[in-house]
């Protein structure tokens, strides 16, 4: 019971330290940590537009730190999700772009939308591939995906589908456009927010379900945890890598219907700005655990918007260092609680 | 004490300096030097006078709110052998850690050679020459004997030469002393287990040692290894060390122990010399109660035949031979023991007979289960034509030690139809299983449906294996390998029980065990597994009638198995 308390106050350790940590840095530079504090927290949550940011935020960082979470599940380290995200953003453009504009709304973004986690997943299938067929480590070749992902982008952006002078795509059919908040519900103008949000939420709430609540997680966890005795009760195990990390790929690539689908409409070099990468961030924090990732998407959410908000006062690189700090403790206290 | 390899610098530079900081004059830390200090003989009080190697006054150990070891006064006199016995969890080898400085007491004092000590870390406890050899050995497989012997001492520079010639000469001389042959550049990675436990010996011996203590050290011995030990052992003893051996194997104790200890529940229950107890007395002082030791084996009376092995051969990826034209059957509600020293094969018979055949390795003839052929199936399958298997290792290939009992107790047959419900499983039929086999296989754990499986003693986990592969519906054909390895002995009786009952239900079992006492208490007919291939088989009359006098039945297998 000890044992189980403290790693659930682990994370909470963790942001709390890191958040005096930034204190003591924004002090030594000059300013009031708590007027800073305070400054974001305004702009977090007394303008709509702030709260709309951050919806934004979450939703990708949800999808991204899933991708994370649930092949960790099997002890796969998924550093891939940009690589995935990209991919997925891209497929989802592309067929969004090419879609006839006479496919109606749900029907259109439904099909771009599958489009980019079947990119997203194959991506991270190939990783799965190469570690069952090879054994190669999943560490390395994902982060090698992430590059690739980066070239093939970048040359079929570059040399097949940009507009002409521009670093984007030409735009999604009107069917495939996933509507904003604002248009939605009147609140939240002019913010990037858009309804795929459900789909993040959705997301977490079916992978918690099936890690925790189905045979096939029961599996799943099992093979994480002892591949072997897995094996001799008959479960496929490198079934189980395969679908984990397609299942992370998948999510990664349902980013897509965030910022393509609901946001740009188009495919932008760039467009997903390392978002992937955080994703590690916001798994790690939570413990990989699908309805933690949520809330722990939402920190590193606000954490993003409300920096962004006071860089005029503080280099918003203070709250990158907040971040890494809180991953740091985070492992660090991980590290100190086993014998 | 002889010469060490190891008699360096340090003996000058430490010899008057044992003062530290912080050290009560009481409590003084003592070096490897003691011996030899001025120091160290003003310290001598009667009890080194006496001959008492180590001496413990009211140690308590707690770990939170549980008390490991309570209360415990010990000693163990100079040049003998004292035996430590409990069952798994009974505190030996918290005791053992305690001695060895690598866990500090709550209460209590100890001291070693007559002089109160305070270890700090296992580095303490070496200079003040107590050595231990621990039950999983600690070489490095990549190095040589002499390399893994010298490691962290290596008589050189940081860019020097190492002296190998010189260093190999030594532990020679150091082994032929204490009797044991040993190649000294030979690589650690190709030693068997044996041989590696020589060189964890020998490692001790060159540190200068004087008390040695050895944990479980015949756990993964041969007969024959076992008595090569011993006769070192012996041979220690007679040079003039103290060797404190923890183990749960009362025949060992009495073969080869001076004195005994018995612990129960953290404290120890007696000390006695071993001339003065009998093994049916030690094991009910362990358990707290009587036990069998023999279960009874009511006559069997085998029906059709259920497994049949036919000329099976297993070649490694790397060509070696492991199984050759390896035949036997087993038929329904008997039991099939395969006696045999660990090596020869029964690893890849249970590999082949469970579908976990590892890469490029080549098998041909065939294994029929019910008159259908199981090679090249997977486990799975395998399982679903009515076979189980009780694997050898239960920690790695059995459990998941994270999942909870309740979990644990259907883990493997989860895709069974009666435990589904929707996409998950039934709590009510996952709660009904638990119920029934914790009640029917006595699993002593607290709240089932929490607790992980990993929390229980390796007895009751045993059982928690058995209870959920037993009750498989329609089995017909299980494996059974190392049933009760590390189980204590008030376990043993219940899965022995079970493993018979099993049998009277009609159930064929295939039993490997290293342990030719099991393999005789329970099996209907003996193969003796030799190189690969059944080298003699004891009909079900032979077995029966031979089983009344089990030392010369034991003497005769063994003939069988070497």
């Amino acid at each position: 019971m000890l044992q189980n308390t403290k790693r659930f106050m682990t994370p909470f350790a963790s942001v709390l330290l890191a958040f005096l940590a930034s204190a003591a840095i924004i002090t030594l530079g000059g300013r009031d940590p708590l007027m800073i504090f305070s400054k974001m927290g305004r702009a977090v949550f007394d303008s709509h537009y702030g709260l709309g940011q951050v919806i934004f935020r979450l939703g990708t960082l949800t999808l991204v730190g899933l991708a994370v979470a649930i092949p960790y599940r099997l002890r796969l380290f998924n550093i891939g999700g940009e690589g995935q995200l990209q991919m997925g953003a891209f497929a989802a453009a592309l067929t969004g772009a090419f879609l006839p504009e006479f496919l109606p709304w749900p029907t259109a973004s439904l099909i771009c939308t599958l489009a980019g986690m079947t990119a997203g997943a194959s991506w991270a299938l190939l990783a799965g591939a190469l570690k069952i067929r090879f054994g190669v480590n999943e560490v390395i070749s994902t982060i090698m995906l992430n590059f690739i992902a980066q070239g093939i982008t970048g040359y079929l952006l570059t040399y097949h589908f940009a507009i002409p002078s521009t670093v984007h795509t030409s735009p999604v059919s009107a069917g495939s456009v996933i509507p904003s908040l604002a248009s939605l519900t009147g609140l939240f103008t002019s913010s990037p927010a858009n309804a795929s949000i459900v789909l993040s939420l959705g997301a977490a709430i079916f992978f918690h379900f099936l890690i925790f609540h189905s045979r096939y997680g029961f599996e799943m966890r099992a093979a994480g945890l002892q591949a072997e005795a897995s094996e001799y009760a008959g479960i496929d195990t490198s079934r189980h890598i395969l679908s984990a990390l397609a299942a992370g790929g998948a999510a990664a690539g349902l980013g897509a219907a965030n910022i393509v689908l609901g946001y740009k409409q188009y495919y932008e070099a760039g467009m997903t700005d390392g978002a992937g990468f955080a994703g590690i961030a916001v798994a790690l924090l939570a413990g990989a655990h699908p309805l933690w990732v949520l809330a722990s998407a939402m920190f590193f959410a606000i954490l993003e918007y409300g920096g962004l908000s006071v860089n005029a006062y503080v280099p918003k690189d203070i709250f990158m260092i907040i971040q890494a700090l809180t991953i740091f403790l985070v492992i660090g206290f991980n590290a100190a609680r086993k014998p | 004490m002889g010469t060490s390899i190891y008699c360096r610098e340090k003996h000058e530079c430490k010899a008057d300096g044992a003062e530290k900081p912080g050290c009560t004059p009481q409590y003084m830390r003592i070096s490897s030097t003691a011996k030899h200090s001025n120091r160290a003989s003003e310290q001598i009080n009667r009890g080194a006078l006496m001959g008492i190697a180590v001496q413990l006054k009211g140690l308590t150990k707690r770990f939170g709110t549980v008390t490991a070891n309570k209360d415990i006064d010990l000693s163990i006199e100079e040049k003998s052998i004292h035996a430590i016995v409990g069952e798994n969890g009974a505190g030996k080898s918290t005791l053992s850690r305690i001695i060895y400085g690598m866990y500090f007491p709550t209460f209590g004092e100890i001291a070693i050679h007559g002089r109160k000590v305070r270890f700090g870390s296992p580095k303490d406890a070496i200079d003040a020459g107590i050595g231990m050899v621990h039950q999983h050995f600690m070489l490095v497989p990549e190095l040589t004997v002499t390399e893994n012997i010298i490691l962290g001492n290596e008589h050189a520079r940081l860019l020097g030469k190492i002296p190998l010639k010189k260093m190999e000469g030594a532990i020679l001389d150091e082994a032929g002393k204490s009797g044991f042959t040993i190649n000294p550049a030979a690589r650690a990675g190709l030693l068997s287990v044996g041989e590696e436990q020589r060189v964890e010996l020998l490692k001790l011996l060159c540190h200068d040692a004087s008390i040695l203590i050895l944990d479980e050290p015949t756990a993964v011995l041969t007969p024959s290894e076992t008595d090569r030990l011993f006769d070192i052992l012996r041979s220690l003893k007679a040079k003039g060390k103290t060797i404190i051996l923890i183990t749960h194997k009362l025949d060992e104790v009495l073969a080869v122990a001076d004195t005994v200890s018995v612990m129960r529940k953290g404290e120890i229950v007696g000390t006695m010399p071993t001339a003065s107890i009998t093994k049916p007395e030690l094991a009910t002082m362990m358990v707290g109660r009587n036990v069998l030791l023999r279960i009874e084996n009511p006559p069997s009376l085998p029906e059709r035949t259920v497994l049949e092995v036919n000329k099976l051969n297993f070649r490694t990826a790397e060509g070696k031979s492991m199984l050759k034209n390896l035949s036997f059957s087993i038929r329904a509600g008997e039991i099939y023991g395969i006696a045999g020293v660990e090596g020869n094969g029964q690893s890849e018979l249970l590999q082949t007979l469970w579908g976990l055949v590892p890469q490029g390795c080549e098998i041909s003839g065939d294994i029929g289960l019910n008159g259908k052929s199981i090679l090249g199936r997977k486990p799975r399958e395998i399982a679903a034509m009515g076979a189980s298997h009780i694997p050898e290792n239960r920690h790695r290939h059995a459990v998941i030690l994270d999942y909870p009992v309740a979990d644990n107790l259907f883990f493997g047959r989860h895709r069974e139809n009666a435990f589904r419900k929707g996409f998950g499983f039934s709590r009510k039929s996952m709660e009904e299983n638990t119920k029934r086999l914790v009640a029917d296989f006595d699993i002593r754990c607290d709240n089932p449906s929490r607790q992980p499986l990993g929390s229980l003693s390796g007895g009751n986990q045993q059982k928690v294996v058995l209870a959920r592969e037993l009750n498989r519906p329609g089995i017909s054909f299980i494996i059974l390998a190392q049933p009760t390895r590390g189980v204590d002995i008030g376990a043993i009786e219940t899965i022995h029980r079970k493993i018979i009952e099993a049998r009277m239900h009609g159930i064929a079992i295939l039993l490997i065990s290293s342990e030719l006492e099991e393999i005789i208490a329970l099996s209907t007919r003996i193969g003796c597994l030799y190189n690969g291939t059944i080298r003699h088989e004891f009909t079900l009359e032979e077995t029966a009638a031979k089983r009344m006098d089990e030392d010369r039945f034991r003497r005769e297998i063994g003939l069988h198995i070497t």
